[in-house]
């Protein structure tokens, strides 16, 4: 298989002034909003003019977060991923524990410009939560943070951090209690107090104009991942992997490559239990157009336009829609997505771990799944890069329970 | 003169704000929503919204997230909303839908059109569609004759409310307070907002969210056209112990509410 792909420049000219990237994106959300997010868009199109801005931000990525994060050479991961050098890009590494800083401190830098008291964020995992967390503490803003309690309860750990950090956690038992409810709670909250409060999504969806922003607070993982593979190898990837939720790690080390044709870029859904069983979260893979939290883009939906409830192992990509932008690339062809059940997920985990001595998060683990099947595809002479999105410490007791490593025997195969 | 018109037109005849009254079809089930339309309808509601339930409300706080949740778990469908609009429509009330834009995108929004204004609905109400987005509904609408109500909202700039009303046919829907539905009650922010939209708007106004009280109903009709009441209602449904009593009380509700829309 080669991953040549001949489409050219696709990206640049995305979004249009509407905030649509193709048929996707948009604003779909109460009047009550517009305003808000007229004054938001203004604020990002003004920093990105700013001298100063660029300045704060920076100092922020170095000295606070760690940036610039390293690429490591995986070669025993890489000799089961059909011998192909397989290069990690270590969001892991980013304080707090993921690439969800990135866009956080963009984000609050921008909400402390607009004079905001008052930060709130949807989380998953738990780690956009606790990097919003984190940023409200370092510019002492108050901060609520919305989790579905089906998340909270599998994401102790991040829930802890984040009271520690001196945020509120809501816990959220509407619809199926994870991440999209968390949203619609969050949604809800802005619309009560946007004067005061600036909703900080975590993700390349939402209203424009989030996905167009998320992904430029994220583009510098790319940015840096592309002058780091160039060094290192003297040439660009065959590949680039990353798993895919709403898709903010994705479409951040997938911009810097958009423009090589040479390049394939592969997105890894959360196929749960398998896409043929229903019980998944890959959005583009068995989904539709629809609209959702205020963007149109793929949706898992019935005949209705209901939304259905999407599963994974992973809280971070248990989501039934995914940004907009993932929905044109793969409409245009210019990125693959595929999907990858909890099973390959957790095997290609424990692999990591074993050869390379990474604990990865179990999102990141769907991206390196899906790299053990590209590798054996392109063979030993590809290099791939691959979005080490965060690590596992959140996933430990999960992780536990799953290879009854600690208490009890390892749960059985394909189990859900 | 569209039926929708004639009934604002009626009510100001006769010194009052139309009365305006929203329940999700399908709680407490298909026939029971309808039966709770139809006392309202008898008991003085002049104009009726049913909601078309759909799983993620994020404009709704808990009431109607409750009613749409149960709705949604017994099995509403759109066919059911479309039926519901069907029966409500007979009594000669014009009958809109209150709807998130999600699912008429995925019926198809010519489709929808088509069937609504087959099914004798009036119009629809888009509080998510926003006017950059509302094209194919604009033509859809057009096409099938009936009415499309869009949103304004305190914070709306007065650029905004030019362009909102610009595309607005039957009333405009002025959001009384910068939140959910059934939270907080009526704001100070209401007459102002209708004062703005008044030189824009070529319709009726109507003010909602918030509204529970015939006092606030009184209020609000000495400088708007309509008043529109939804979670109070739906809280009588969900509170009452039998579907009979639910239908009772709705009426008693509706008919309190046409007496407080009188401006005299």
């Amino acid at each position: 298989m080669t991953t040549i792909d001949t489409s050219s420049d696709p990206v640049a000219s995305v979004p249009d002034s509407g905030g649509h990237f193709g048929r996707f994106g948009g604003r779909f959300v109460p009047e009550a909003l517009i305003v808000a997010l007229d004054e938001l868009d203004a604020a990002f199109r003004a920093s990105k003019q700013d001298p100063v801005f660029h300045a704060d931000l920076q100092r922020l990525l170095t000295s606070y977060t760690g940036r610039p994060s390293p690429l490591t050479d995986c070669p025993r991961f890489g000799a089961h991923a059909g011998g192909a050098r397989v290069l990690l890009k270590r969001e892991d590494l980013n304080h707090t524990g993921s690439h969800k800083i990135n866009n956080v401190l963009g984000q609050a830098l921008l909400a402390v410009r607009m004079g905001k008291k008052r930060v709130i964020a949807e989380t998953g995992a738990g780690q956009h939560g606790v990097a919003t967390a984190t940023a409200a503490a370092l510019f002492g803003l108050e901060c609520v943070v919305y989790m579905g309690e089906e998340d909270t309860r599998r994401q102790s750990l991040n829930v802890a951090r984040m009271k520690l950090l001196g945020a509120e956690v809501v816990p959220v038992t509407a619809g199926s209690r994870t991440l999209k409810d968390a949203m619609n709670e969050a949604m809800r909250d802005w619309v009560t107090n946007v004067d005061s409060t600036h909703y900080l999504i975590g993700t390349v969806a939402g209203p424009a104009p989030f996905p167009e922003m998320v992904r430029d607070f994220q583009r510098i993982i790319g940015d840096e991942a592309r002058a780091q593979v160039l060094d290192l190898v003297g040439r660009l990837p065959d590949a680039v992997a990353a798993c895919v939720g709403g898709g903010s790690n994705a479409m951040g080390i997938f911009t810097a490559f958009v423009d090589d044709p040479s390049v394939g870029l592969y997105g890894y859904e959360a196929g749960g239990d398998g896409v043929e069983t229903g019980r998944h979260a890959a959005t583009i893979t068995g989904g539709s157009v629809g609209v959702l939290h205020g963007t149109r883009s793929y949706v898992l939906q019935d005949e209705d336009g209901q939304t259905i409830e999407s599963h994974s192992i992973s809280a971070g990509l248990d989501y039934p829609g995914v940004g907009p932008e993932h929905s044109y690339l793969s409409d245009i062809g210019r990125a693959h997505y595929s999907a990858v059940t909890d099973s390959e997920a957790m095997d290609a985990f424990r692999l990591l771990c074993t050869t390379e001595g990474i604990i990865p998060a179990i999102e990141t683990a769907h991206a390196l799944a899906g790299t053990l099947r590209l590798g054996r595809e392109l063979g030993p002479d590809a290099v791939i890069l691959v979005n080490c999105s965060g690590r596992g410490d959140k996933d430990v007791e999960t992780a536990s329970r799953w290879f009854g490593v600690i208490d009890g025997a390892r749960v059985p195969e394909g189990r859900a | 003169m569209s039926r929708l018109h004639e009934v604002f037109a009626e009510a100001k005849a006769e010194d009052r704000a139309a009365l305006i009254a929203y329940l999700p079809a399908g709680f407490p089930s298909v026939d029971g929503a309808i039966d709770a339309i139809l006392a309202m309808v008898e008991n003085g509601v002049d104009i009726v919204e049913i909601g078309l339930p759909y799983s993620d409300p994020l404009m709704d706080g808990p009431t109607i997230q409750a009613a749409v949740e149960a709705a949604l778990l017994g099995g509403t469908k759109i066919r059911d909303v479309l039926a519901t609009v069907e029966a409500v429509a007979a009594t000669g009330a014009p009958t809109l839908v209150m709807s998130y834009w999600s699912p008429i995108e995925r019926y198809g929004p010519a489709a929808f059109a088509n069937d609504l204004a087959k099914a004798g609905g009036a119009g629809v109400i888009t509080p998510d569609l926003t006017p950059e987005e509302a094209g194919p509904w604009i033509a859809a609408s057009d096409a099938a004759g009936i009415d499309r109500v869009f949103l304004v909202a305190p914070s709306s700039t007065a650029e905004r409310i030019d362009v909102v009303c610009s595309i607005t046919t039957g009333f405009v829907y002025a959001a009384s307070l910068m939140g959910v539905t059934g939270v907080a009650s009526v704001s100070a922010a209401a007459p102002l907002l209708v004062e703005r939209t008044r030189p824009s708007a070529g319709v009726p106004i109507a003010v909602g969210l918030g509204v529970s009280t015939a006092a606030q109903a009184h209020d609000i009709a000495a400088y708007a056209d309509g008043v529109i009441v939804g979670s109070a209602f739906v809280r009588l449904l969900l509170d009452a112990a039998s579907a009979s009593e639910g239908v009772a009380a709705v009426g008693r509700l509706a008919a309190d509410l046409a007496r407080g829309v009188r401006r005299t």
